[in-house]
This record gives structure tokens, C-alpha cells and sequence, in this order.
């Protein structure tokens, strides 16, 4: 089973590289860019067995850090 | 009492022999070199240092891995026991990402690397590792870092100053951290971390000697003077 996490910085925390792209962005002539936040994308191939649960738990304990970041998890196949 | 100090290093430390160096030259005693993948720490150990440097290359997030290393579990436990742990630089980002500190430190707010001496205002002077300076003296410690942003939500951070959890501030914005803040304690007190590196100025050579009373605070509050 393939399983994609989506990390992303939560709303309101500062994102430097972000703001970063965003000025690259501009300065390469694309304009109407009104935000830009970076963010991780994880692609685990994981057995089947494994379950809903244990996903989010490792999301939790490792892949985001629930301080500053929120996690979508997305099956794939 | 002799004072016992280990010193943890991870693959990609790279200030490890630094904060040995200090302890050993400051206490007069032998350093204990841990390696990572220790599951267990010496006995009886008066102090854990969590060295600077790039541990697992930085990889997912600075000091996420670290944090979650076998050695880790046993410097969790030793801190909720009481015995103190002192985080600088990377091992600051490794206590915060354990969750042995509140918050998290993020890319600094400028983007660049700042490599230079900058001035630290002394919050809270009564602590285990801060009774050697006095509140509000100012004193010169070199920082070297991508990601000292120091965040927290503003309730926490209201907490840490209203609680006195504030150890160390920049006296000027250095890298985008929320109410300048340069080193936090936990509620019991006994773990610091510290983007600053006061290991890297404790003799003239260094160009200055003012990270000193940290450690001469941390010995002589642990085995007397």
C-alpha cells in the first residue's frame, strides 16, 4: 500500500523559504503569486497490514513535529 | 564528590570535544564520551551535555532523528530524574524536538547562517546554570546556526517568561526568535537549552571568557565549591 503524508507548516508560523520561493517567484516575472508556504511531502510503501492508526502514530512521533507543523495522510493504491 | 559529566555525541556532531573540553577544563575532572547508539548512560552522572553540530545530517528536521536515538530514551529519563541536561546549539534543537523543552526552532527568519558574536542578555540568574552571572548583566557568546527562529505558541511563551523559564535573551534580533528569546529552562529547572555556544568562550584565546560561569555555576551547584 502506498501512503503519501503531507506535512505543512501550520497557519501562522513563520516560513522563510517560503517567503524565499515566493520573492524567486517574482523576480522570474510570475506575478498574481499571493502566498507561498513549503512544505514536505513523505511517500511510504507500507503493508497492508498495517493500520490507520499506527499511520497517524508515526506521523505524531517522527514525520511532523506537532509543534509547528499539521500532517494529511493520503492512500494512494 | 568528584563532579561526573558526559558529553553525547551523534553522527554529525561536530561540538562534542568543544563541551567536553570545557567541562574538563572548568571541573577538573574526566569527561565521559557517550556514543548515540548507547542504550544506557554511566552511573551517577552530575551532568548530560547535548553537543552543536548537524546531527544526522539535519535530516527531516534538525535534531528530529537525534531525538529519537536509543542513547535519547536514557537522557529523557536521567532529565525527568532530576539530573541536569544542558543542550547547545543542535542539542538545544534535540531537547526541544524530544520534548524535554517546549517550542521549536525554525529556519532563521533572514534565511542566512549567522556565524558571529552576538550579546545575550541574562534573564534568569538564580537557575543551576545562570547563578554565576548576574540578571540583566549582558555577556558576549558566539552563535553559529541555520535554524535558531525559536517559536512556541503565545501562551507558552508567556508561561516560560511568567515562570522565570526565560535563561538568556538577545540583547539585538538575531535570528528571528519570538521575544528574542536564546535559551529556555524546563518548569523543574535542571535542563537548558541554548542556540549560543558558551563552550566556545572560556579562555582568552577565544576571544572572550564570558561562557565560563555558565559551567562554574553548573559544578559548583552540583558538588559544592
Amino acid at each position: 500500500m502506498k501512503v503519501r503524508v503531507h506535512v505543512s507548516l501550520k497557519p501562522g508560523v513563520l516560513d522563510p523559504q517560503g517567503r524565499a520561493i515566493h520573492h524567486s517567484l517574482e523576480g522570474l516575472g510570475f506575478s498574481g503569486v499571493n502566498d507561498v508556504r513549503a512544505g514536505r511531502l513523505f511517500e511510504l510503501d507500507v503493508a497492508d497490514s498495517v493500520s490507520d492508526e499506527a499511520i497517524d502514530d508515526m506521523c505524531r512521533k517522527l514525520l511532523a513535529n506537532m509543534v509547528i507543523e499539521n500532517y494529511r495522510i493520503e492512500k494512494v493504491a | 564528590m568528584a563532579f561526573r559529566s558526559a558529553v553525547v555525541t551523534f553522527p554529525g556532531s561536530n561540538c562534542d570535544r568543544d563541551l567536553a573540553v570545557a567541562l574538563e577544563k572548568i571541573s577538573g575532572t574526566e569527561c565521559i564520551r557517550v556514543w548515540h547508539g548507547d542504550a544506557e548512560l554511566p552511573d551517577n552522572l552530575d551532568f548530560i551535555g547535548l553537543p552543536g553540530g548537524f546531527s544526522y545530517g539535519d535530516y527531516l528536521r534538525c535534531g528530529a532523528i537525534a531525538s529519537r536515538s536509543p542513547v535519547m530514551q536514557a537522557v529523557i529519563e536521567a532529565a525527568n530524574r532530576g539530573v541536569p541536561v544542558f543542550g547547545v546549539c543542535n542539542g538545544f534543537q534535540v531537547l526541544t524536538e524530544s520534548g524535554l523543552l517546549p517550542g521549536a526552532l525554525l529556519r532563521n527568519s533572514g534565511i542566512r547562517f549567522v556565524c558571529r558574536e552576538v550579546s545575550l542578555k541574562v534573564e534568569n540568574a538564580q537557575s543551576l546554570f545562570t547563578s554565576g552571572y548576574e540578571s540583566g548583566q549582558h555577556i558576549r557568546i558566539p552563535v553559529a546556526h541555520h535554524d535558531g527562529n525559536y517559536h512556541a505558541d503565545e501562551e507558552t511563551l508567556d508561561r516560560l517568561e511568567g515562570e522565570g523559564r526565560v535563561a538568556f535573551r538577545y540583547a539585538e534580533d538575531v535570528n528571528g526568535s519570538a521575544r528574542q528569546i536564546a535559551g529556555v529552562l524546563n518548569a523543574a529547572g535542571n535542563v537548558l537549552g541554548m542556540m549560543p555556544h558558551p563552550e566556545r568562550a572560556i579562555e582568552n584565546t577565544h576571544g572572550g571568557t564570558d561562557g565560563r560561569a555558565l559551567f562554574e555555576s553548573a559544578i559548583r551547584g552540583l558538588v559544592g565549591a
